[in-house]
């Protein structure tokens, strides 16, 4: 299978390689996560009963509030986070949280990226580059 | 990212590790934003709640505070959000003698890195309004909609890691809703009502924000009659940055950047109508159950007017399910010696003072007394709590105190 790429124009973090989570959603760690069970849990979320754990997830935008900030170190720190964002878009929060919890993150494509990656996909963020590869 | 050199000073590590960390830390946010310098805040804001924390945010607090004394303070006003729990009311409410612990580390850790522990998400309206153009680094969303839209000051989301490193180096990168150009509007929403209710107004924020979408949206709204009182925009604000993750808009001919929709809007700007239906509907979709196990007002913390209207509607009343207000610690004094703590307490009913109620581990809560059903006036407060395994339902004040009373929240 030929590798397709896709180019971001914000990226931050180290270059991983793992399994895409995708939905055409929006995130919060406060509000979607039940962050002991490491999983999507507010009904309305598309993936919700879903593990995020070691996943690079793939989804529209940031949603609410600050917390996540904090939140995404917290997860690192107990090895229950995401392998990587990548996100249409992002707000400060989401970027303040990967850079201080040292989660890879992407974000900005030309097209929706959530329709872009399929779900389940084997994919390496490559933040050095600005790029997310479809490897798998 | 240019530097001065000063700030070049300080990444260098001249003035200590801690402000060097926090440069690195901003730097690293403001090269992804495509920042182009920093820009100096008077004020930081910061959400430090140990729920978000956690041990490994603790520790990494108390990381700080072990650098050397005189290198590690803050060096401009520096504030924090409500906090993970009231000591005085922890017990009843079930949180464990772990959390209050994390929570009393945490609290010293600030004290010695030179924070000021206010405790509140209304520093708006209780501790200093931030003026026009005025460059902060607030954190919790709803202070910054309401200081970015109706003070027409200058701020980004920051959160907690954030707003630290911005009271640790007085500055901040300067990126988004700092720049003159990203405060334009991207949208117009015309709605044909005004509420009249603080539910309301959350309902209309909540229906806004999710039109809107995403953080760098900005809305500007007409057909606003009359001039809302700043509990209505606290509610209207704090539920659109929930739904949406907006931090600024416009209300024309109101706020203070849109004297005029020209002002704001460019011409032909797409327009959008939000009709009461619409708010109408956002209500009753929460509506998913007609018993309720507990009512909060809460998110944000009420002011004084919130606790005197809420003391009125409990006299002679008595609640057979639990009622929390939820206030700042700069309010609460005043509500003790006004008497508005003690009328709501006759009736049953609870004041809690520093914490907000989904801050203050709501999950945790929820199964320690077997809370599920939760009537609130909050369309914030409505949007969070599904993700902590609650059914919120959205009603009036009027409303929720009556399901207090009664058990049962009616259909309006």
């Amino acid at each position: 299978m030929s590798s397709r790429i896709f180019r971001a124009r914000h990226a931050m973090g180290s270059t991983v390689r793992g399994p895409a989570l995708v939905a055409n959603d929006g995130f919060s760690a406060r509000y979607d996560l039940d962050r002991i069970k490491g999983v999507f849990s507010r009904p309305a979320h598309k993936l919700v009963g879903q593990s995020y754990v070691g996943k690079i997830l793939v989804l529209d935008t940031a949603k609410g509030g600050v917390a996540t900030a904090w939140m995404l170190h917290e997860m690192k720190s107990r090895g229950i986070v995401p392998l990587a964002l990548v996100f249409n878009s992002v707000n400060p929060i989401l970027a303040q949280g990967a850079a201080l919890g040292d989660v890879s993150m992407l974000a900005g494509f030309d097209e929706d990226i959530t329709a872009a990656i399929p779900n389940g996909a084997e994919v390496e963020v490559n933040p050095g580059e600005g790029v997310i590869k479809v490897v798998g | 990212m240019k530097l001065n050199d000063e700030e070049k000073d300080i990444l260098a590590g001249k003035v200590g590790p801690v402000p060097q960390q926090a440069l690195q830390h901003q730097i690293k946010v403001g090269e992804f934003f495509g920042a182009e310098d920093l820009v100096p805040v008077t004020q930081a804001h910061l959400m430090a709640d140990t729920e978000s924390l956690g041990e490994a945010g603790v520790r990494w607090l108390e990381g700080l505070v072990a650098a050397t004394e005189g290198q590690r303070r803050v060096r401009i006003a520096t504030i924090t959000d409500p906090r993970g729990t009231d000591f005085a009311n922890a017990e009843w409410l079930g949180q464990t003698s772990a959390m209050l612990d994390l929570e009393r580390r945490a609290i010293s850790a600030f004290e010695a890195l030179g924070v000021a522990m206010t405790n509140t998400c209304i520093n708006y309206q209780t501790i200093q309004a931030p003026t026009r153009n005025e460059h902060v680094a607030f954190g919790d969303t709803g202070v910054v909609i309401y200081s970015n839209s109706v003070c027409g000051a200058r701020s980004n989301f920051e959160g907690g890691p954030s707003a630290l490193a911005a009271g640790l180096t007085g500055r901040t990168p300067r990126y988004g809703f700092h720049l003159p150009e990203k405060r334009r509007a991207t949208l117009r929403i015309d709605v044909d009502f005004t509420p009249t209710s603080l539910n309301g107004w959350g309902a209309l924020g909540g229906v806004i924000g999710r039109i809107a979408g995403n953080y760098w949206a900005v809305p500007v709204i007409e057909g606003i009659e009359g001039a809302p009182k700043s509990d209505q925009l606290k509610h209207f604000g704090a539920s659109m940055a929930s739904f949406g993750s907006i931090a600024l808009f416009h209300l024309a001919g109101l706020t203070p950047e849109a004297g005029q929709l020209s002002d704001v809007a460019k011409p032909g700007l797409p327009s959008l109508r939000v009709t009461k239906a619409d708010v109408d509907a956002l209500q009753r979709s929460y509506h998913t159950d007609d018993a309720v196990d507990v009512v909060v007002f809460s998110a944000p913390q009420l002011s004084l007017y919130e606790l005197s209207d809420l003391a009125g509607l409990c006299d002679g009343r008595r609640f057979t399910v639990p009622l929390l207000a939820v206030t700042s610690p700069q309010v609460k004094p005043d509500a003790d010696r006004m008497g508005y703590t003690s009328r709501i307490e006759a009736a049953g009913g609870s004041v809690l003072s520093g914490m907000c109620f989904y801050q203050s581990y709501a999950r945790e809560i929820s199964e320690a007394n077997g809370w599920k059903r939760l009537a609130t006036n909050s369309a914030k407060l409505v949007n969070i709590l599904g993700g902590y395994g609650y059914r919120p339902m959205l009603a009036s004040m009027e409303t929720c105190v009556d399901a207090a009373v009664s058990g049962k929240l009616a259909r309006t």
